[in-house]
């Protein structure tokens, strides 16, 4: 019965906030481990749950951790309305129910061999952190790593100490820029966009991984055509409301897609056709 | 040592120009260098060069007041600073200034503008190359204007 349970995808099972990460003024990274020594929840990079917040909601969340650690799932969770200033309020002790993980996550296979850019808006940085990690646990099997990372400003900036960090390792490239910075900010003032240009990109050589705002991700996927990537080295990360994440009830239904299903992660030659159609 | 004529023919923004134009171009070129902290130009002033950057970073800022100045957008290696030097009234719209120390190559605008009147092939090569700066600015600036990364983003 108990591996019945466990196995159902419609049951959260029980984690406990372990730690709370204050990362900017709205948004924090809760580690979850998992209740009464239950096994680990190993995770694809860009696979998401589904985490219950008891008494308020579910939401659906990527995992922002590292695939190396079984035995924790980490969240990073902007505090935009009533589920999520719900789960941000949680404090290490709290109980929490997670379904998943779920989604097809980023194509680490497809990647292998090659050269890798990341390209992130905002909270859009936390679905590929676990590539990163990935990546640098796994060094010799890529080739270089270039993070262009835009935020609104330098206050709305995830994971500090780690970008400094990703920037200092052996074939990696991470540029930040920030859409309004004041006097103090030292690095790139502008869109995310304009960081391409000091990335020496062989194009050939690249996969692209995308995520952020869907706006961005238009700007985004223009630029790395033009930079002369194939749309099928493409790859975006795509959000809708998802309520089942297992393709039963249709919430994130996205033209013949569900997102929950058969994304969150797709090919951009997939999803050109319907990112320009209003009605979707 | 790299000279003025390479590095202006390697530049992808003088790529494919003739040879001929490089030269021209190279009389009117000079390497300079500005401490970080100081400004290259400034909002107002007479705009009689643009800047090929080679290392460092340029802010673009405006003056507001009872205000700090505001960061426009930040100019890096490989870009192209100004072009108000190609437009009338040939006044600076914006204040630059270097956040690192920086060098450049400064290409005389005035003595350009003259050869442009006077080599109109020329002048239409640069004005080609100027314009994708404008659009690609134009683009970025209307990203930045949509403000994606806000609470509705």
């Amino acid at each position: 019965m108990a591996v019945a349970a466990a196995n159902d995808p419609m049951l959260p099972q029980p984690h406990r906030v372990r730690q709370v990460v204050k990362e900017t003024p709205d948004t924090f990274t809760l580690t979850l481990e998992p209740l009464d020594g239950a096994g680990p929840s190993p995770f694809r990079p860009g696979q998401f749950s589904m985490l219950w917040v008891f008494g308020v909601g579910e939401l659906p969340i990527s995992i922002s951790g590292d695939p190396a650690q079984g035995d924790r799932l980490e969240y990073t969770v902007r505090s935009v309305g009533k589920a999520t200033n719900a789960f941000v309020g949680c404090e290490a002790g709290d109980s929490v129910g997670v379904r998943g993980p779920f989604g097809t996550g980023w194509p680490m296979e497809a990647a292998r061999g090659r050269d890798v850019i990341l390209v992130a808006g905002g909270i859009g940085l936390a679905p590929l952190r676990p590539v990163i990690y990935e990546i640098l646990h796994n060094r010799k099997e890529y080739g270089r790593l270039v993070l262009l990372y835009g935020v609104r400003s330098p206050r709305d900036l995830l994971y500090r100490r780690e970008l400094a960090a990703w920037a200092r390792q052996r074939d990696t490239q991470s540029l930040v820029t920030v859409d309004y910075g004041g006097l103090s900010w030292r690095g790139y003032v502008g869109v995310v966009t304009t960081l391409f240009k000091y990335a020496r990109l062989h194009p050939a050589r690249w996969v692209a991984m995308v995520c952020g705002p869907e706006i961005m991700m238009r700007f985004v996927t223009r630029e790395l055509e033009t930079q002369g990537l194939a749309q099928a080295d493409i790859y975006l990360s795509m959000e809708r409301n998802m309520k089942c994440a297992v393709g039963f009830c249709g919430h994130c239904q996205y033209g013949p897609h569900f997102i929950c299903k058969d994304g969150p992660v797709f090919p951009y030659n997939q999803m050109r056709p319907l990112l320009e159609k209003y009605e979707l | 040592m790299e000279t003025l004529e390479r590095i202006l023919a390697e530049h992808p923004f003088f790529a494919g120009l003739e040879s001929y134009y490089t030269t021209l171009l190279v009389g009117c070129a000079a390497n300079v260098r500005f401490d970080a902290g100081s400004y290259i130009f400034k909002e107002g002033e007479e705009a009689n060069e643009f800047y090929v950057i080679r290392a460092g970073k340029v802010a673009l800022e405006i003056l507001a007041p009872q205000r700090k100045p505001i960061i426009l957008a930040t100019l890096g290696e490989g870009d192209i600073l100004g072009w108000s030097w190609l437009l009338p009234p040939y006044h600076w719209k914006f204040h630059a200034r270097a956040v690192e120390n920086t060098r450049a190559l400064a290409l005389d605008g005035k003595c350009l503008r003259e050869k442009c009147e006077q080599n109109h092939d020329l002048g239409y090569e640069l004005l080609k190359r100027f314009s994708q700066i404008i659009d690609s600015r134009l683009e970025a600036t209307r990203f930045q204007l949509l403000d994606v990364y806000g609470s509705r983003g």
